[in-house]
This record gives structure tokens, C-alpha cells and sequence, in this order.
């Protein structure tokens, strides 16, 4: 009956039946806390969890989480906790802490206050019993709190990073009036081969560009389909009103356009980003010479 | 929707306002074929900024018009595709070879204002 009735409210810890349970459970935790949080912190230092962090440090993060804990279990709500356990992870994910000494910790804490529990109950196993039943799934539910917690900051880490690498991966630059250069550096694949053809035509209208210059030096190879895709955009562009200069091909990319039968008409390759520049400035009509060389002229 | 015609010195500027049915679009082609030698055009420029879909009807008769027009003396060009209808083309291999395209209206004067001005010297 009282497990149902926990499984029925999940936001709500205790029932009324445990209610009274829980309350001396965490009076019995609050009076007890100097000692059984430096029993914690001992068995975490036993455990070599959290090598990442200094003593003094384990013990300041301890002495939280041990009263965020109680509190979580004495008004049943999580969100203090959860804010608690996201803030935590916040600070010490950069600093290297696996997801496997987080949970291991947590746990630690539980079995740390079960036997605390143990200790104080052992004569009467019935009492035993009732209060080991409000206080497991209290318990568990704060062990997954804390566990979940820490994955989503991490997973929110990850998506932020996913992002700025998408963002830094295609810049569009502006090298002189109405000329794009594009430098694609690294493995091409489809969606990425998809984003930066939208960037470059939209490149194309906000800047006016007349010709745009696309080095691909630094990609090693590319699939059939990925260089299908980039004739497409050199066609593309070309709607656009602007030309594409490609440079910078790599013998594999050259033998690769070659086997999929690319119209080379179509295509205006250059061997390297300087020629390229140049090639483009003068489709543009700029012309570029050193000053020491027109003053002695 | 007819499309209107617009005169400007020795150019015509056709700007489509709105997808254009099959029937415009032979009709657009017809008036400025005729336009082209009443008013001895040097150039054409058809405006297709306000368009999202480009068909192969529609891609195939703007390139008969370009070729068609040249055969009566004048040049045209195809200026303000979007970019997401120009990725479209060319996925679809419908490329407008033979005819130059730009950017938008003024990049299409630009250009035959260029090409006029060379033509003497040839």
C-alpha cells in the first residue's frame, strides 16, 4: 500500500502513512549529520571517487549535497535538488568527473545512511522494516534525480558544442567587394554538404557577390555524392549570377569529379587559393601590385 | 495574370509578379518576341525575384525566349532566381545553358549596359 501510493504521486514523496516515518528519519539524519557526513566523505576517499577534486573540496560539495539530500527527503519536493544537482554538474564536468563516480557517490551516500538507519533500528526489525520502506524509494528517486541531472547538463554540453562547431564549420567570407572566398576544412558529409550550400547562396544575395572562391585544401577526399552535390552548387551559384572558382583540389577529389563524368566546362578550378584570388580579381577588374614597384616604374 | 512589359531605352524589363500558368507564360513569350522588334530592343530581362517554383515548363520556356530573342537582335538575361529555386534547378539538371543570369534588375542593366557599350568595338 505504500509503495503504491509513492508510485501513484511521484512528486510527491511521502504519503501521510509515511509522513510521520520520514520525519523522524530526517531528525534522525539532522542530529546525526556531523558524523555521518564524515563518513560519507571517508568512504568516497576509500572509493577513489572524485580524484578530480581536492579533500577540502569533496567536503564542501559533500556537506551540500548531504543537506540538500535530507531536505529533499523531509518536503518531498525534488526541484531544489534537481536546480542543486545541475548546478553541481555545472561546475564539475569541466573539471573531468565521470558519470560513473557521480551516480557512485550518490549511492554511497545511500548506503551510508541506510546503515545509519540499520544501526539505530536493529532491535525492532518491524520499525526496521516501515522505516526502510519510506525511506528506500525516497532514496532512489534522489539517486535518479541527481543521475539524470548530471547526464542532461552533460548532453546540454554537448549540444551547445555540436552547434558551434556547425556554425564555425562554413564561414563565408567576404575578401574584397562582391568576392567570397569559402574554405572548407575537414570530412564533408551529406549535411554538412547541405548547410554549406545555403550558406554560400544566401552568402551570394546579402553580399552581392559576383564570384565566390571555394578552397577545398584542406579535405583530403570526398564521395561521389558529396562532389555531385558541390557541382550542383557551382551550377547553383551560377543561376545566382555569380561564378565559382574552385581551388585547391586534391588528386583523389580530381579523380573523383573525373570518374563521375563532371561537364569541366562547367567548372572553373584553380590549383591553389592564391591563383584562385587572383583569378577572381581579375574577372572582377582589380588589380593588385606592390607600391614599391609603381613608384620606382 | 498577364505579365507587364516594361520599355526602358533600348531595354525590356518583363517583371513576374506571381506563379504565371502554363498559358502566360506562351503569352509573355509571344508579346515580347513581338516587343523585341517594334521597339528594335537590344536587350531583354526577365525579373523572376517573386518566384518560388521554377518548372521545367517554365525553365525551358524562358530559355527558348532568350534564344528566340537573340535571333532578332537581342540579349536576355534572367536576373533574381532565389537561392533555394536555384539549388532546385540544378538538382533537376534544369540549368538555363546559353543564358545569363544575375543577380537582380540592376545587376541585368549592369550587364547589358556593359555588353552594349563593348559591341561597337567589335
Amino acid at each position: 500500500m505504500v509503495k503504491m501510493s509513492n508510485q501513484a504521486a511521484p512528486a510527491q514523496i511521502a504519503s501521510d502513512a509515511t509522513s510521520v516515518l520520514l520525519s523522524e528519519l530526517v531528525a534522525h539524519l539532522r542530529q546525526n549529520r556531523t558524523l555521518l557526513r564524515e563518513e560519507w566523505v571517508r568512504r568516497i576517499t576509500d572509493a577513489e571517487q572524485l580524484t578530480a577534486m581536492t579533500e577540502e573540496e569533496i567536503f564542501a560539495e559533500a556537506t551540500s549535497v548531504y543537506d540538500s539530500y535530507v531536505e529533499a527527503l523531509e518536503t518531498g519536493t525534488l526541484e531544489a535538488l534537481q536546480a542543486y544537482a545541475r548546478n553541481l554538474s555545472e561546475r564539475i564536468i569541466p573539471r573531468g568527473v565521470e558519470t560513473d563516480e557521480v551516480v557512485g557517490i550518490v549511492l554511497l551516500l545511500r548506503d551510508v545512511l541506510a546503515r545509519s538507519l540499520f544501526a539505530k533500528y536493529h532491535v525492532d526489525f518491524k520499525v526496521l522494516d516501515r522505516i526502510l520502506d519510506a525511506y528506500e524509494p525516497a532514496a532512489n528517486r534522489i539517486a535518479i534525480t541527481v543521475a539524470v541531472g548530471f547526464v542532461q547538463e552533460r548532453e546540454r554540453v554537448i549540444r551547445e558544442q555540436q552547434e558551434a562547431i556547425r556554425e564555425l564549420s562554413t564561414p563565408v567570407l567576404q575578401v574584397r567587394e562582391r568576392l567570397l572566398i569559402l574554405p572548407i576544412i575537414g570530412l564533408i558529409d551529406p549535411h554538412r554538404a547541405r548547410q554549406l550550400t545555403e550558406q554560400l547562396l544566401h552568402g551570394i544575395r546579402a553580399n552581392r557577390a559576383k564570384v565566390v572562391v571555394i578552397d577545398i585544401t584542406g579535405v583530403a577526399a570526398m564521395d561521389a555524392n558529396v562532389a555531385n552535390h558541390l557541382v550542383l552548387t557551382v551550377e547553383a551559384a551560377r543561376l545566382l549570377g555569380a561564378t565559382v572558382i574552385v581551388t585547391g583540389l586534391s588528386p583523389e577529389i580530381a579523380q573523383t569529379l573525373v570518374k563521375i563524368g563532371v561537364d569541366l566546362g562547367k567548372m572553373n578550378t584553380v590549383g591553389d587559393l592564391q591563383g584562385g584570388i587572383e583569378e577572381a580579381e581579375r574577372l572582377l577588374g582589380f588589380k593588385v601590385f606592390p607600391i614599391r614597384e609603381t613608384k620606382t616604374a | 495574370m498577364p505579365v507587364p512589359i516594361l520599355k526602358q531605352g533600348q531595354t525590356l524589363i518583363a517583371s513576374i509578379q506571381a506563379a504565371l500558368t502554363d498559358t502566360d507564360l506562351l503569352e509573355l513569350r509571344d508579346a515580347l518576341l513581338e516587343q523585341v522588334g517594334r521597339y528594335r530592343s537590344r536587350g531583354v530581362i526577365v525579373d523572376v525575384t517573386a518566384l518560388d517554383v521554377m518548372d521545367s515548363f517554365s525553365t525551358r520556356t524562358l530559355r527558348d525566349v532568350a534564344h528566340m530573342t537573340r535571333l532578332r537582335g537581342a540579349q536576355t538575361i534572367i536576373v533574381g532566381i532565389q537561392p533555394e529555386v536555384a539549388f532546385a534547378m540544378a538538382q533537376f539538371g534544369l540549368t538555363l545553358e546559353g543564358v545569363p543570369t544575375k543577380l537582380d534588375l540592376e545587376e541585368g542593366l549592369t550587364f547589358l549596359a556593359e555588353s552594349a557599350e563593348q559591341q561597337p568595338d567589335e
